[in-house]
């Protein structure tokens, strides 16, 4: 092969990288079937949101359309009345989210700096243990939980959920806050603490902003868990009023009498679904990046 | 001195989420393990009963249907879900403005609830008012409406292609992070060489992604050993209890029929089965770079 030739090809893979394509018609075609692929991903989000607006007759009429006949609230007006309230499922999702939250970070933050940046005895085998929320599944320890909950009045309750879901997110949060802390250069502690910063102004004047991105990650990896966590808190959470709206959502499912009001169903499942993708498509960069670093590196 | 301190700095900043996890963590699986040994109920009792548990397991026809069902799940789902993912991941790999976009789209659902993800698909598989066989029956795949829950069967595959419509994208993502990183000498010195696509795919991306691949199994597949929600919502164990998970009988004994003896030994076994997966997925993530 000639120079030129392979000249010409490393300037094509470099402007391709990992591509199937090699020309521009297989380049459309790639294009074309990845478009089509996400629509058909979209599809059932944007059909239920449809359901949604439909009227509720529309969206239980059988054989039924894809497209609503006539725009309509009534099924969010029906969702906003749904026993107890809609906005009481919301804000008792919201409040349990934000403890679990706060938790995750005044626990997960300190643990991550002290791996990082010191090194004492048995420090591997501690952040095993700090691990043990991935090798002992939750749903085995829900019976124990609910039992000593009962006792010391968090079952029911919605800080004891937040428990829960705070539980969950350790493990991932430990990690991701490790490899920032670890990320950051020794030399910028170094040089805060010449200009005159102590070891606690140290910490929060450098080093906790650097590591500000990763702190967002495990809030909205926090906050997502929670939001959409469905089996704790159906054992935890016996009063109409405490409920989540994962919980709401199967009592809408399970209906009156048996007949199940769809386009209410609907309604909720948008409700549900909205806070998640808006964080996902505001947030993404903190989204992605977390994942990948939770999982590959 | 100094170093003494040192230790203890570091203990400090750790020693709320380790009290966090023993409270949590530790201490409740101690006693998930104790009350294994026990009659307890959620009405009360609580009487050592040494093994019993443990012999009504085996003896538990239920438990042992349960448990194949979740094997079975998790052996249909897991390849469905690792090959798709891939293949996704091949198609979207490159950072095209097209293919970023069609990546964002389709890891979208990962991050709506799964209990959320199965009651929109409940919907769309209702023999009534279901979109999905609307549009089966739309595109002549089918000639009427199907009835997805009534056979044990059907349900399955109801179950599977709702999880990997939520799931698939998660996959896809880890993979294409994975092949993005591959350096581009390697694929370009393939290419000068001639290697087809294919090729370049079976000698090149899959060997140099084969972590990536093995712990999205295992995550995957832990995952599905796990399995509740979707089988809660969608079947609720049905038709005659033949879509019952191992989470789902855990559930069922404990807190239905409130055998909380019972339902902890239950949670032992299923525990067992997970650390095994769980230890190899730790192994696996662990920081190549020396601590």
């Amino acid at each position: 092969m000639s120079d030129a030739a392979i000249s010409q090809r490393r300037v094509r893979v470099a402007s391709e990288g990992h591509t199937l394509s090699t020309g521009a018609p297989l380049r459309y075609l790639v294009g074309a079937v990845a478009i089509f692929l996400a629509a058909l991903m979209l599809a059932p989000v944007v059909l239920s949101f449809f359901a949604s607006i439909k009227t509720g007759a529309d969206a239980s009429a059988s054989p039924p359309s894809y497209l609503p006949k006539a725009l309509s609230l009534e099924n969010y007006q029906k969702i906003l009345d749904y026993q107890a309230g809609l906005w009481t499922y919301v804000s008792n999702s919201l409040t349990v989210a934000g403890m679990a939250i706060l938790l995750v970070i005044a626990l997960a933050v300190p643990a991550g700096y002290g791996l990082a940046r010191f090194n004492f005895r048995f420090k591997e085998p501690l952040f095993l243990v700090l691990l043990l929320p991935l090798m002992i599944p939750y749903q085995a320890l829900l019976t124990p939980l609910y039992l000593d909950f009962a006792k010391v009045g968090l079952a029911n309750s919605q800080f004891g959920l937040a428990i829960i879901h705070a539980m969950l997110q350790i493990p991932f949060s430990v990690y991701l806050m490790r490899n920032g802390f670890e990320a950051i250069p020794k030399e910028l502690e170094e040089a805060a603490v010449i200009d005159g910063c102590n070891s606690w102004q140290t910490f929060f004047r450098v080093s906790l902003r650097l590591v500000f991105p990763g702190i967002v990650t495990i809030a909205l990896f926090a906050f997502i868990t929670s939001w959409n966590e469905l089996l704790a808190a159906l054992i935890l959470m016996n009063k109409e009023t405490e409920f989540t709206v994962p919980i709401m959502l199967v009592g809408v499912r399970t209906g009156h009498f048996g007949a199940v009001d769809w386009g209410a169903l609907q309604a909720g499942i948008i409700v549900a679904i909205i806070p998640c993708v808006a964080i996902y498509v505001f947030l993404q960069k903190y989204y992605v990046s977390g994942l990948l670093s939770g999982a590959v590196k | 001195m100094r170093m003494r301190n040192k230790n203890l700095v570091g203990l400090v900043y750790m020693a709320p989420a380790l009290i966090f996890v023993s409270l949590f963590v530790l201490i409740p699986f101690v006693q998930l393990i104790y009350t294994s040994f026990t009659d307890a109920s959620l009405l009360g009792g609580g009487k050592w009963v040494g093994f019993t548990n443990y012999t009504r397991i085996w003896a538990d026809s239920n438990f042992w249907k349960a448990l194949a069902f979740t094997a079975k799940y998790t052996l249909f789902i897991t390849p469905v879900l690792m090959i798709g993912g891939y293949l996704l991941a091949l198609l979207t790999a490159t950072n095209r403005p097209v293919l970023q976009f069609a990546r964002g789209v389709i890891f979208m659902p990962v991050v709506i609830g799964l209990g959320t993800s199965s009651l929109l698909w409940l919907w769309l598989f209702d023999q009534q008012v279901g979109l999905f066989n609307k549009a089966l029956l739309d595109l002549h795949i089918v000639d009427k409406m199907l009835v997805w829950f009534t056979s044990a069967d059907m349900a399955l595959w109801a179950v599977i292609i709702s999880v990997v419509w939520k799931v698939v994208g998660f996959g896809m993502i880890l993979f294409v992070a994975a092949i993005q990183s591959i350096s581009k000498e390697v694929t370009e010195a393939s290419l000068i060489d001639g290697a087809s696509y294919w090729q370049r795919v079976s000698r090149i991306y899959l060997p140099l992604t084969t972590r990536t691949i093995l712990l999205v199994t295992l995550i995957s597949a832990i995952g599905s050993m796990l399995a509740f929600e979707q089988l809660y919502i969608m079947t609720g164990g049905g038709p005659r209890g033949l879509t019952f998970t191992s989470v789902y009988w855990i559930y069922q004994s404990s807190f239905i029929k409130f055998q909380l003896g019972y339902g902890s030994a239950l949670s032992i076994v299923l525990t067992a089965i997970i650390m095994i997966g769980a230890a190899i997925q730790i192994t696996l993530t662990a920081r190549r770079a020396p601590a």
